[in-house]
């Protein structure tokens, strides 16, 4: 079994109002100092072993569903764990 | 002339966009499950407004996979008008059947309300009944309609045209460049934010968008009925 998490954000060139958003809310509880918040998205996979190389299927999953790389970018870690 | 509206799990534009076709506009109008595998015999496809799979993931990003979607393509492919509206623009975008990507409002607020809109260009097949420039009301009802492209895409949209509507003096949801909805490079698709089937009727507040329907049946009548 492999353990994925997958890490979605919108690009850097691209506006994100949440983030912003935040980032007044947490300059107006003092916390000056903070630059820029930028809201994204989580997601935890469990993946069955396969024939197929999960690198490459994660980037396809990624690709054309998790993440629209139109606005958003992507990275994922993926961890081989022992199922009980 | 035959309408297709497409129901995703979650539409809840559908009924509009039936009445709009079969009440105001007097055409044939059917509703097409998102489980359909064919197309055949719909000369306009409409993809309505709502919250296809409950918006997860992304607005639009699960609704693309439906198998229907596959047939949409194709009847995009081979010149069939389609109109996607609000989540219907949405799925289009993801689809790739038009370019760029949908952000949350500017503001993060869920905005339903009247817009004033520029037709931009009356050349499409959608559009044809509008005076270029003209301003015209049609209501607007989403969370997620800050359009978004890179500027290479902006410069080609500019280029060919394709920017159908615009948001005229206020824009509610900083789209770029104020876009209010666009069509691909063949001109037979339309993805648009703002409801033109809310509004076909004076008591619904404006009848602005029965031109929108109306161009759409006088150009298939132009290309596949006079000329037949």
């Amino acid at each position: 079994m492999y353990k994925v998490k997958v890490f979605i954000t919108l690009r850097e060139n691209v506006l994100d109002p949440q983030g912003t958003a935040v980032e007044s809310a947490l300059h107006s509880m003092a916390f000056e100092a903070v630059r820029d918040v930028r809201i994204g998205k989580y997601m935890e996979l469990t993946i069955e072993k396969t024939d197929q190389n999960i690198d490459e299927a994660v980037k396809e999953m990624c690709e054309r569903l998790l993440a629209n790389t139109v606005i958003e970018d992507y990275r994922y870690d993926i961890e081989e764990v022992v199922a009980l | 002339m035959k309408f297709a509206v497409i129901v995703f799990p979650g539409s809840n534009c559908d009924i509009d966009m039936f009445h709009a076709i079969q009440d105001e506009l007097g055409e044939e109008v059917e509703y097409v499950p998102h489980t359909a595998d064919s197309l055949e015999g719909f000369d306009a496809i409409l993809l309505p407004g709502g919250f296809s799979y409950g918006d997860y993931l992304r607005t639009g990003a699960i609704a693309r996979f439906s198998s229907v979607m596959a047939e949409v393509v194709k009847a995009a492919d081979s010149g069939v008008p389609i109109l996607g509206v609000c989540n219907g623009f949405q799925i289009l975008l993801e689809a790739g059947l038009l370019p760029g990507a949908m952000r949350k409002n500017r503001d993060l607020a869920f905005i339903c309300k009247q817009t004033q809109l520029k037709v931009e260009n009356n050349t499409t097949t959608f559009t044809t009944g509008y005076e270029n420039g003209e301003t015209i009301t049609l209501p607007i009802a989403h969370g997620e309609g800050n359009y978004y492209c890179d500027e290479e895409t902006f410069l080609r949209l500019k280029e060919n045209n394709q920017i159908a509507f615009t948001y005229h003096m206020n824009n509610p949801n900083g789209s770029l460049e104020n876009i209010a909805g666009i069509v691909n490079e063949n001109g037979n698709v339309l993805g648009m934010m703002p409801h033109p089937e809310r509004a076909v009727d004076k008591l619904l507040g404006s009848e602005d968008g029965l031109k929108l329907f109306q161009s759409i049946v006088r150009n298939w009548r132009e290309s596949y009925v006079v000329t037949a």
